[in-house]
């Protein structure tokens, strides 16, 4: 069982946690046109990323979201940070 | 007999005798003694059959890597499965059975299996039984090779306790290395934790004469007190089986037959992993017969039981630490002949029992033959950590290399085979420090691989491996050593190739011409022993994993004879009365229509959404419009994926400018909350819009019928009822007795209806005004009179596709000007495709009985049937007196259109109509 760094919380169990997708996605302005291609990357095109990756989580307890760094391939917690920091910057 | 007991030596108390069956006989062994030790000691040498070939199976070794004897052991009306011989502690009064052995594991009649060995090769079973499906074989296939049986019965009281811990310095196994490491680090004020498998420490300990000047069992005392004394804890019976992301190691404690195994989950600062070395097996002929043993199991049998495992034995070895093994055998009695095989194939001769080992020609008689072909280190738990095995060529075996920082590996299990190195290892790196050099060198030679001989060669003694299946293997090209595993089975057995594994690499090297580390390894996987699945749920089953949500209404439900059951997480009336199902069901739903009901809704979604941004975010996470709802407004509306496909249904009233209530369905209220928190903090300004869910904060209960309004009017709230002061579809609060009281006019049968919310602490109150006006309803008349109205369920009239369109509810797709969650998803090719099915009605003739739920709406092209839709929801109905249904079906098929049905071989017909069958004009919704 791996343990994440909530940014409000501290240090907890992994099943506090749910993945909630990677960091970085924005959604297309669908009241304009918004492609075939543009809507499917948006949905289902993941990076996957082998080694860091950035992603969003939700700490279910607290129910904040905030982004998280790991290393997908160590399971290595690279750092933790609040998602509403980077919403008003 | 062969084996025997000694006067003395061990750690067995000779001074109380314990009784027990095997295979229906009686025996008798001492504490201290395992089922398998007090068996060799009453002259027992066959205790279990092979998997396949049902050949006759001894003990091999001493502990975990016994491979060969497996039992079903019961104890006071508890039989537990899968019980290895060789690390069950015997307790007075067990009665044992041989797995796979019938009617014993001496006498078993499948034992005729092993003349078919030569159609029995690797594969077989996946080769022979393909046609027509490997399915009509298996249940005879499993029943004749299983490993054991289960009753079934679930087991009172056998739940495991969970506990979490952390240390600073976690040492895996207490044999001399573990406990010098443990002290050292103890004494130098380290939390030290240490685990050891056996019930007593010490490992291996016991084989020595003498450690730093002292009796074995006197150092392991000494030792272990100067552990405790510093506040160290040393935890016995129990195995580190596995270990985990972010440095979790799990053990499993035993505590005692017939009881669940504790789960301790350690968090450990630093690891040493002190878990010992085992015997690599000498692969020849015949050496599965009982009798040929591994030799530290031997020493072990005779240092910590008191058993000499044979008479009359004959060693082969090929390793320098052999020799100080050998003497103690010698000095115990046994008459003793050591044989280096050089690279001749030996072959074990036997009748019944072992007799000669022959060799170049030669018979040398024996009743046991003792071989190790080198030590093997245990490095499962390394290699779960993430940690490299590295082949030494010396050692002629892996050896720890590269791996996390967090734990090291010790003794034994790292290649430190002699105890006074092993110790100043141990108390090197028990404080951080480097390694000392070791004084003595090891060397390993073991024989190559004969392959080619048309004797049998056994690999894996579990699972029935032979050097013929993996040369066979090799023949057939599964040169990858992680297929071959597969296809032999080698090393799938529940010892997990314990002993095989390196046998195995090494047969598969001299196949391919490679050396071990070309050929590589498999990987180990948790867990090191087997542990029973209990370990893993503990006490989260049944209520304790996910408990029922409880009405505040309950005991005045109770009261009422209501039916109660599990309605989308929550304990819900079914139905009210206490008499038969149908009959009460069918009464409420006419009652509801003739009169009144009164219908528990609290479990309603009442999730409130404020603050400046309220209205644009509750407008983009809804399908429908809500930026044109009015305060005391109510409006029907649909929660979307980004897919476009309808999550959830709910009525949203917006109390004031920035406040809104969204009332989802009764199930979906975490994920409706957890939506709309996603979509709050990711993607909008989450200081501008606040989500609170007050579902259990309130009771809501429902009036509905004709005399909804008449009933109410009986309980003062401060509201004016009247058609025109309150219409349908909005929301009034006033007072009731002294609490505050929201009213909302919403209906899920088609009827006039109040749903009436008070603070979840005055809800007994209201019930008792409202109640003695109407009778209660419960949920499955609610389900027939909203069908009645072809009102759907989301998730059970709906399936994973459907969009609102599809519903009826085609307007906002078009029309609506914002963005909102899943728009787009609406207008793909597949959302606009000619075979969407859409929500309809069904009508059956007249006299026939309601459509099954789940039937298929069926046409037949080219021969075959096609599925075009299905029945979601039927019921009979009262006020209509005839069945109705709902479903989805292909849109291109008409109301009005006769189709037929499928459901489980039988075919029905029916006729497509409107989904609202009642009330189609919507008269009674606003009946004065
Ligand atoms: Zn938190």
């Amino acid at each position: 069982m791996q343990r994440f760094p909530c940014p409000f919380c501290g240090l907890r169990d992994e099943r506090e946690f749910h993945y909630a997708g990677e960091l970085g996605k924005t959604r297309p302005a669908t009241f304009t046109k918004v492609s075939d291609k543009e809507w499917r990357d948006y949905l289902y095109a993941y990076r996957n990323e082998k080694g860091a990756a950035e992603e969003v989580w939700v700490h279910l307890t607290c129910r904040e979201m905030f982004v998280m760094c790991r290393d997908t391939v160590t399971m290595e917690v690279i750092e933790t940070r609040a998602l509403r920091k980077e919403v008003s910057s | 007999m062969t084996a025997r007991r000694l006067a003395s030596g061990g750690l067995i108390d000779r001074t109380k005798v314990l009784r027990f069956r095997f295979d229906g006989r009686d025996y008798t062994g001492h504490p201290g003694d395992t089922l398998a030790s007090a068996l060799l000691a009453s002259g027992v040498r066959i205790m279990g059959r092979s998997f396949k070939y049902h050949r006759p199976r001894g003990v091999w070794g001493a502990w975990f890597d016994d491979p060969g004897a497996i039992f079903n052991v019961a104890l006071n009306g508890i039989e537990l499965p899968n019980c290895p011989a060789t690390t069950t502690p015997l307790i007075d009064g067990m009665e044992a059975r041989a797995v796979n052995a019938w009617p014993s594991a001496e006498r078993d009649i499948k034992g005729a299996l092993d003349l078919f060995h030569r159609v029995l090769p690797a594969g077989f079973y996946y080769k022979t039984f393909m046609w027509p499906d490997w399915h009509l074989f298996e249940p005879s296939i499993r029943k004749m090779a299983g490993l054991g049986s289960v009753d079934g019965q679930t087991l009172e009281g056998f739940q495991t306790d969970q506990i979490h811990a952390h240390c600073d310095l976690l040492v895996v196994g207490g044999g001399l290395a573990g406990l010098a490491a443990a002290r050292a680090a103890a004494e130098a004020g380290q939390h030290v934790v240490m685990v050891e498998d056996h019930p007593e420490t010490g490992g291996s300990a016991y084989q020595l004469a003498q450690i730093e000047g002292q009796s074995p069992e006197r150092w392991v005392a000494d030792t272990v007190d100067a552990i405790n004394v510093a506040g160290g804890e040393v935890i016995t019976n129990a195995t580190a089986y596995g270990v985990y992301d972010h440095q979790l190691v799990a053990i499993a404690q035993d505590r005692g037959f017939g009881f669940a195994p504790r789960l301790i989950r350690m968090r450990a600062t630093k690891c040493l992993l002190a878990s010992g070395a085992l015997d690599r097996p000498l692969t020849f002929a015949n050496n599965d017969r009982p009798g040929v043993m591994s030799l530290s199991g031997a020493v072990e049998f005779l240092s910590r039981y008191g058993v000499l495992v044979g008479d009359q034995v004959v060693v082969m070895a090929s390793h320098c630490l052999a020799h100080s093994q050998i003497e103690s055998l010698e000095a115990a009695g046994v008459r003793l002949r050591v044989i280096d095989p050089g690279t001749d194939l030996p072959r074990a001769l036997s009748g019944k029992y072992l007799s000669a080992l022959e060799i170049r020609g030669d018979l040398h008689p024996c009743d046991t033959i003792l071989t190790s072909a080198g030590l093997t280190p245990v490095l499962h738990l390394w290699s779960h950590a993430g940690g490299k095995l590295i082949w030494d060529e010396t050692f002629a075996t892996f050896l720890p290399g590269t791996g996390p920082d967090w734990i090291e590996v010790i003794g034994a299990a790292a290649g430190t085979f002699d105890a006074d190195d092993a110790l100043a290892e141990a108390r090197a790196k028990a404080c951080g420090g480097p390694a000392p050099s070791r004084r003595y060198s090891y060397s390993a030679t073991p024989p190559e691989a004969h392959l080619g001989s048309r004797h049998r060669q056994w690999i894996d003694l579990q699972h029935d491996v032979t050097l013929d299946d993996i040369e066979l293997a090799a023949r057939e090209n599964y040169v990858s050593v992680e297929h071959l595993k597969r296809y032999t089975t080698l090393g799938m057995a529940s010892d997990q190739g314990k002993t095989s594994n390196i046998a195995g690499l090494s047969a598969m090297a001299a196949l391919q011409g490679k050396s071990i580390p070309e050929v590589g390894t498999t990987t180990f996987r948790p867990p090191f022993v087997p542990i029973p699945l209990e370990l893993y749920h503990g006490a989260h089953r049944t209520q304790q994993n996910r408990p029922l949500k409880r009405l505040p209404l309950e005991p005045q439900h109770r009261a009422a004879n209501a039916a109660l059951g599990e309605y989308g997480g929550w304990l819900r009336p079914g139905w009210y009365g206490g008499g038969d199902p149908q009959v009460e069901v069918q009464r409420e739903a006419l009652q509801a229509r003739e009169t009144a009901g009164i219908f528990d809704a609290s479990p309603l979604g009442k999730i409130e959404v404020m603050g400046p941004d309220a209205e644009a975010f509750v407008n983009f996470v809804y399908y429908n419009a809500f930026n044109t709802l009015k305060p005391g407004h109510i409006r029907y509306g649909f929660m979307l994926t980004e897919q476009g496909v309808v999550y959830d249904d709910g009525v949203i009233t917006r109390i004031d400018e920035n406040r809104f209530i969204i009332s989802c369905s009764s199930s979906h209220v975490d994920g409706v909350y957890a939506h709309l928190e996603a979509w709050r903090q990711d993607g909008n300004d989450p200081d501008r819009i606040f989500v609170h869910d007050t579902t259990q904060n309130w009771a809501t209960l429902a009036l509905t019928g004709p005399k909804a309004r008449a009933i109410l009017s009986k309980v003062d709230l401060g509201i004016d009822l009247s058609n025109n002061a309150f219409p349908h579809m909005q929301m009034r609060t006033g007072t009731f007795e002294r609490y505050p009281v929201r009213v909302a006019r919403v209906s899920f049968t088609g009827d006039t209806s109040f749903e009436i919310s008070v603070r979840a602490d005055a809800a007994v109150t209201l019930w008792d005004a409202l109640s003695c006006h109407a009778n209660p309803i419960g949920t499955e008349a609610i389900s027939i009179l909203r069908a009645e109205k072809g009102y759907l369920i989301i998730g059970k009239d709906t399936d994973g596709e459907s969009m609102p369109h599809d519903l009826g509810f085609g307007a906002s797709r078009t029309k609506k000007s914002a963005a909102f969650v899943g728009d787009r998803g609406l207008h793909t090719e597949k959302a606009n495709g000619p075979n969407r099915k859409r929500l309809v009605g069904f009508e059956v003739s007249d006299g026939a009985a309601p459509l099954p739920t789940g039937a298929h709406v069926v046409t037949h092209s080219d021969g075959k049937q096609i599925t075009r839709g299905f029945v979601s929801s039927s019921y009979q109905s009262p006020n209509l007196n005839r069945p109705i249904a709902l479903g989805l079906v292909d849109q291109r098929i008409p109301e009005g259109t006769q189709v037929e049905l499928f459901h489980l071989g039988k075919y029905l017909t029916a006729t497509l109509c409107a989904a609202c069958v009642f009330d189609p004009e919507g008269e009674r919704l606003h009946a004065e």
